[in-house]
């Protein structure tokens, strides 16, 4: 109605279009790799309250408001909530699930270097959610 | 367009109108004042953000407090009423009819808005503007928690019975002569808008009343304690949520294409993308409200339904980038303050979609979700893009309603420095989300990166600070003793060619 040619746009949107499907195909890709859990991580449940966190082990021990794991080997979290939502979050290990009550989450990571990493809460859950945090101690291997 | 504040009336007569423009004053009125409002309570964010530590907030409750009123009010109490002054002022005149197709219904809508904003301010709830369950039903205090909740169910019913009216009025009261291809394209995103809310908020008012029953005790819903499920109201929230984000955006989106073409001098490059544009985005508006939800533990298939959803709604948000680029290309533009205003709001647009598309991507996601990037993110969209129409709107609008002009340099000035303090604040907040800050939080560990971006960010507020108040100055000034202005050409644009519709509207 115009009067003029459409073809510039035709071209953008198809270059739009192309360009989100191959963010779309990538980012279908990654997430598949992440998300393939190894056979032999170990597991530690993770139980989020206002507003603490509580790890426990395969063998029964318990840690709260710090995780010691080894460097170079799997671990996958289950992660739990007795109250409202949390989520858990090892920022620099891309780690971050909810902590949702009623449901069991699932999420793991490898360590691949020692070192020291927050942990925090990023679901807004009340008065001291700002200071819902820990520390994750990554060491090396005891045996 | 009518003069209003030319003839002086007592204020009762304005206030029990049922005329469109009278309601519209309304409308711009309140939805202003709660812009100061709730602006004023982010500069109390950001100067408390501005160090590790208690600065100015003396608990975290006041802080949980002053952030879910922040969120509350400039949704719901400026950036929709705002919308509804513009489309009170413009759409009968654009689909030239005499007023609304039901006046006092309009009227009955404005004023559930009052009550709706007394009960969440005196109220000042807790629990984040997603009012999430189970903290909102198990640990939020009372009665603030009621108060919100009483607050958006008035404002749900308020929105509906507005966009029924403007659905009506624009489909059924438009001048015989006009087919629905010769509407303004504004009132193509009125239109739209409209649509949307009258299907994603009956979905929202029936979780609030769930929230309530929960709260009361006398149901289950969403307490996983009575068996029932959060993620039921992530869902019933977000399907009406993510949506109502263009309810916000396509309206602002309207005002450019009102202000574009003619400080351009040339007509609007495609009309035809523009609509479809708009009618693409309310229908793929309701494909992507899940990808809110990537770490509630969703399952890979259901992720990648709602990334593809979402990456669905960018081509036709792209569109309305090209048309106004393309309405731009080779014009002779004027670069006066709304247009000033629109032109920065189209380059904020584009920013915030392009890290919308990193968020949408499932892996990186995990990265930005709950931090300081999603904070930057949606702000680069109510703030950088909304208001930014809106106010760009304002201006333009300012002429006609007071019959005088405001002070060009001033209004500059505002977006000077508006536009200077949105980059900073929330470019920064970009970055500071990266560097793993959370959302909502009140207190942070001294991490120097963590420091030196929130000062960044609370300099930034402070600058956008000094420019409402700069506009607020010029607002009032103006509107009893700027100089009279010329409503035939007000901007010295040449011409009536720029305003056809007043010209075939002469009981206006």
């Amino acid at each position: 109605m115009s009067g003029h040619s459409n073809w510039p746009e035709w071209i953008y949107v198809a270059v739009v279009i192309a360009l989100m499907t191959w963010v779309g195909a990538e980012a279908w890709e990654a997430e598949r790799l992440v998300e393939h859990v190894p056979a032999d991580a170990k597991t530690i449940i993770v139980t989020g309250q206002q507003w603490f966190w509580t790890f426990e082990h395969e063998d029964g021990t318990k840690e709260i408001g710090e995780l010691h794991v080894e460097v170079g080997k799997a671990y996958k979290f289950e992660i739990v909530s007795t109250d409202v939502n949390h989520s858990f979050n090892i920022h620099d290990y891309v780690v971050l699930i909810d902590a949702i009550p009623g449901r069991v989450n699932t999420v793991w990571f490898a360590p691949d270097k020692v070192g020291e990493h927050d942990i925090q809460c990023r679901e807004y859950c009340g008065l001291i959610h700002y200071n819902m945090r820990g520390t994750l101690y990554v060491t090396e291997p005891l045996s | 367009m009518t003069l209003e504040l030319q003839k002086p009336r007592p204020i009762w007569q304005i206030m029990f109108s049922t005329h469109h423009t009278d309601v519209g004053l309304l409308y711009l009125i309140t939805s202003l004042t709660f812009l100061f409002l709730g602006g004023s309570l982010a500069l109390g964010i950001r100067a408390e953000l501005f160090y590790p530590g208690s600065q100015i907030i003396a608990d975290s409750m006041t802080f949980n407090r002053i952030f879910t009123v922040h969120g509350t009010t400039l949704i719901f109490l400026f950036i929709i009423p705002f919308a509804s002054a513009v489309g009170n002022y413009y759409v009968p005149i654009m689909v030239r009819y005499r007023d609304m197709a039901y006046p006092k219904l309009n009227a009955i809508a404005f004023w559930m808005i009052p009550p709706a904003g007394v009960l969440i301010w005196l109220g000042f709830a807790d629990f984040t503007w997603y009012a999430t369950p189970p903290y909102s039903i198990i640990s939020a205090p009372g009665p603030a928690a009621d108060m919100w909740i009483f607050g958006l169910k008035i404002l749900g019913i308020s929105s509906v019975l507005g966009a029924l009216n403007f659905v009506v009025t624009i489909l059924k009261c438009k001048h015989p002569d006009m087919s629905i291809g010769q509407i303004p394209l504004m009132a193509w995103a009125f239109l739209s808008s409209s649509l949307i809310i009258i299907v994603a908020i009956p979905t929202f008012a029936a979780a609030l009343l769930m929230l309530l029953t929960d709260r009361l005790g006398v149901s289950g819903f969403f307490n996983p304690a009575m068996g029932g499920d959060p993620i039921a109201y992530a869902h019933l929230f977000w399907f009406t949520f993510h949506p109502e984000v263009y309810v916000l955006v396509i309206p602002a989106i309207g005002m450019m294409y009102e202000i574009i073409p003619r400080f351009s001098r040339k007509p609007i490059y495609s009309y035809n993308s523009g609509v479809f544009a708009f009618v693409m985005l309310s229908i793929v508006g309701f494909s992507s409200w899940a990808h809110h939800m990537y770490a509630t533990g969703m399952s890979f298939t259901e992720k990648t339904v709602f990334m593809v959803g979402t990456l669905a709604a960018v081509p036709a948000s792209a569109m309305h980038v090209f048309n106004f680029v393309a309405t731009m290309w080779n014009g002779r533009i004027r670069f006066a303050t709304p247009m000033m205003w629109a032109v920065g709001g189209i380059a904020l647009f584009f920013s915030a979609g392009a890290g919308g598309v990193v968020n949408s991507a499932m892996p990186l996601d995990f990265t930005t979700h709950d931090t300081y990037w999603v904070v930057g993110h949606f702000h680069l969209f109510v703030m950088g893009t909304i208001a930014f129409g809106s106010i760009g709107y304002l201006y333009y609008m300012f002429p006609y309603v007071t019959g005088r002009m405001y002070n060009e340099t001033w209004g500059k000035v505002h977006f000077i420095l508006s536009f200077i303090g949105t980059i900073l604040v929330f470019f920064t907040q970009h970055i500071l989300g990266l560097y793993g800050m959370p959302r909502r939080i009140y207190d942070y560990p001294p991490i120097p990166e963590w420091i030196a971006m929130n000062q960044i960010a609370s300099v930034g507020a402070m600058i956008i600070g000094i420019s409402m108040v700069i506009f607020l100055a010029n607002m009032i000034h103006s509107s009893g003793k700027g100089k009279p202005a010329d409503t035939d050409d007000p901007f010295g644009l040449g011409g009536k060619y720029y305003y056809p519709f007043e010209a075939k509207n002469p009981s206006h």
